[in-house]
Formats: C-alpha cells, structure tokens, sequence
C-alpha cells in the first residue's frame, strides 16, 4: 500500500535528530511536527522569522501578528525568538538549519529540484525555496511518486523550471525512501507491501537497487 | 528632533506617479494598513511597489492594484489574488518574481550602503538569467543589486518620536529592512511615545533611518489563513 501524506511525514519525522534546527515547507512537510519521535528535542524555524515555531493557536487565541511562512497563525514555545527576514535567510545560507523539508513537482537523478512553475499555468512566485535549496546541507524532499497523470516525478532531468540544483539528499515518497546518490536514486526502503517492481516501474531517473530492500518501519 | 507627522496623508503627500515604493509585512501580517488606505485616496498611479506579497484582492497592496495604480509588482510570492492574476495575464501589470532571501538582502545592502550582495540563491535557475555570476571557494553565487526606493513605507508596533522604532512577533519580517532602506521612509506604529519612552536596549530600527512617523488608527489586522488546534490536540 503506497503511504498516506501523514505517513509519509511519519516517516520524514524518524530523520529528525535531538538538537536539530529544522525548516518545514507547507504541505507534506508541515505535518512532520506531528510525529517528533520521543526524546527528541527540535527547534521548527519559520523563515519569515520565528524559531521556536510552536503548534496552531487555541480557538480564539490566534495572534494576528505571529504567523508562520505559510501565513497560518501560530504560536510561539518558550525561548523562541523573532528576528528580520534578513537574518532568517541568512541563518539559512549560513548553513544554521540542519534540516529542510520541501515539497517537489520534479526530483532529478542528480538532485536538481523544481517545485515552483510550471510553464503556461499562473506562476505564484518562489518565495524562500530557491533560497532554501541553494544553502541548506540537508533536504529532504516529501512527495509522492507520481504525478496526477500517473508519469513519475523522479527523473533523469527535471523538465520543469528549476528551483535548484544537485541540492535533494533524501527522497520519502509514498513508495519509497531514496538517496539521492552521484549515480542515481539508491532505494533504501519500501512502502509496506510496494515490491520493488513496482518501485522501478514508476521510477524514470535511475534506480540503485543493492541487495533486499526493506519495508519502512514507522 | 520631531519627525512625528498627524495623519497617514500628510505622511504620504509628495509620493508621486511613477514612484518606487517600499512596502513592508508578510502576507497581511505587517503591513502598513493606514498608508496604503491614504494611498489609495490619493489615487497615485504608474508606481512599482517592492514588497514579499501583493496582498489579497481587497487588501493591502491589492487594494491599490483593484484601483491600478501599481504598474510594476516586485515580490517573491504573490499567490493569493485574482485581480493580480487578471492584470497580469493582460499585461497591464509587470511582475518581476525574485527569491525571498535575496529581496531582504536587497533591502539589507540599500540600508547598508553596500551597493551589491552575492547569493546562491537562483543559481542554475531562470533567475540567473542575465545575471554576474561569481565563483568563492567553489561555489556559485550570483551578484544582485541593492534597491533603490523613493519611500518605505513600514509598520511598527511601538515608535517615539525620534523615529525609533519597536516591532512585534513575525510582524517584524521585511519592515527593519525596507526601514533602512528607503530615500525616505515612513513608519506608521499602533503606538506613540515620547522621546525617551522606548527602552534603547530593544530598539530594532534607530530613528535615523525614519524620517516620518505617525500613530496609525483603526488596525483591521486581517489574518490570511486562520488556523486553530483543538484542546489537547497537538499541531
């Protein structure tokens, strides 16, 4: 059974490690705070300046004026601390956040991402992901294998307009779990009861497959 | 030294057509409500406006693009409005899309007097399209201008009369920086003080950057995505 989108950020969450400051994109991404794993201590920054990013406001306690990059009110945890979107981008390019978590249209063989235009269709902007990808040490992408047509989004080259290049580390579909390795994809793990057939058939780019591959364990 | 002016008019009277405006907050969140209303009113046309978001179709900056007064839109999202959209589609409206990081460091370099900064951001993508691109210690980055504004026009929370400025939560976003930089800046704040009523220690913009201030009026403060928890439900 491929993942649900909640599974795959439960899966995402087992990445997290005690210390970690850590930069969530909307969607997928957003529901890895969800699953911090016990023991397990992170600071959520959000890039429009907060670290220390706590869970949605309690109904009529929401604060117009602490928002989180997606613009949803939130709050706050102690120690947290605002600052400019100056030093945001810069605690990001200065390679401060130790992990990202972004959305993907495409994920190329080589780690190229693009996630922010597709030609023809309304483009809304980019906002702070080209600034995440060209900076950030540790990406991980939360997607699902394929797109709404059924064609795969890991691929030799992206088609799509880059967001950044030979940035994509890790890979959690709702497939698999890839690294993105100089030779390809290298498959690590499998959903529960997706064999790896299944996994190379609806993988374009190249797929490393290296002895059994184990199914995720949540 | 009394920079303190009584209304958001008087604050915005020599913005002109064709001016390059400055416009701080992100989302609705920190935006300067009461300029942008006087604004409006005033009904100047023909400007660019530099700011993250292009507001909503009936506020902030989208009430000045309902009334096309903005020709040029430079931000790095601008999602949530179909009037935007309209306008762009039919070209009446021109759009330069850049990454969020790079136009705070825009922003930043204006206020610092540095007339350039390098950033990876972009690099490899149509963003570099054009651009200088250098190579520090084997890494790409591309060279990207300070800005060059007429007026910022930002929101605080609290300001004296000096033109100190204090800013609230994720309220502060791109406010301090568009503060330091424009050719002139305008502050509009929830509350005024007298000179010596702010804590110099939490200063977050020194008044030598604000050359007008005004307490705003009715704050509206809309909130884009409202988002709650259940009790006991984490997020």
């Amino acid at each position: 059974m491929a993942l649900t989108k909640e599974q795959i950020a439960q899966r995402i969450a087992k990445e997290l490690k005690d210390g970690y400051y850590v930069n969530l994109g909307i969607g997928i991404p957003t529901l890895v705070a969800n699953y911090i794993p016990e023991g397990v201590n992170v600071v959520f920054q959000s890039e429009n300046g907060l670290l220390g990013m706590g869970p949605f406001p309690l109904e009529g306690e929401e604060d117009p004026d602490l928002i989180n990059a997606g613009k949803q009110t939130i709050t706050t945890l102690p120690g947290s601390a605002f600052f400019d979107s100056a030093m945001s981008f810069g605690m990001i390019r200065a390679g401060k956040v130790d992990l990202t978590v972004l959305g993907a249209m495409e994920v190329s063989q080589q780690g190229d991402i693009a996630n922010w235009k597709i030609p023809g269709k309304m483009v809304k902007g980019m906002g702070g992901a080209m600034d995440l990808v060209a900076s950030a040490k540790n990406i991980i992408v939360a997607m699902v294998h394929s797109n709404p047509k059924g064609e795969s989004k890991l691929l030799p080259q992206c088609t799509l307009p880059l967001t950044g290049l030979r940035c994509v580390k890790k890979i959690v579909s709702d497939l698999a779990v890839l690294d993105v390795i100089p030779e390809g994809f290298k498959l690590l793990e499998r959903a529960p009861g997706v064999s790896v057939e299944e996994i190379k058939s609806k993988t374009a780019g190249k797929l490393i497959i290296e002895g059994e591959i184990p199914e995720m364990i949540f | 030294m009394n920079k303190v002016v009584s209304t958001a008019e008087e604050a915005i009277r020599d913005i002109q057509d064709g001016h390059t405006l400055m416009l701080g907050g992100f989302g609705l969140c920190g935006i300067p409500e009461n300029c942008i209303a006087a604004l409006v009113k005033k009904g100047v046309k023909q400007l660019t406006c530099i700011s993250n978001n292009a507001g909503v179709e009936n506020f902030g900056i989208g009430l000045l693009l309902q009334q096309r007064q903005v020709v040029k839109m430079i931000a790095s999202y601008v999602g949530e409005n179909a009037e935007f959209e309209r306008q762009l589609l039919s070209g009446e409206l021109e759009v330069e899309l850049i990454p969020q990081g790079t136009l705070a460091s825009r922003c930043l370099a204006a206020g610092y007097g540095m007339p350039a900064i390098y950033t990876p951001a972009g690099v490899g993508t149509e963003v570099a399209d054009g651009k200088e691109l250098r190579n520090f210690n084997g890494k790409d980055y591309l060279m990207e201008y300070a800005f060059n504004a007429d007026f910022a026009i930002v929101k605080a929370w609290k300001g004296d009369t000096q033109g100190n400025l204090v800013y609230k939560e994720t309220a502060r976003n791109f406010n301090p920086l568009m503060a330091m930089a424009g050719r002139v800046t305008i502050a509009e704040v929830e509350e005024l003080v007298p000179a010596g009523g702010l804590d110099p220690n939490i200063i977050h913009t020194p008044g030598i950057y604000v050359h007008r201030i005004f307490q705003g009026k009715e704050y509206e403060k809309r909130i884009e995505q409202r988002t709650v928890r259940k009790v006991n439900q984490v997020k």
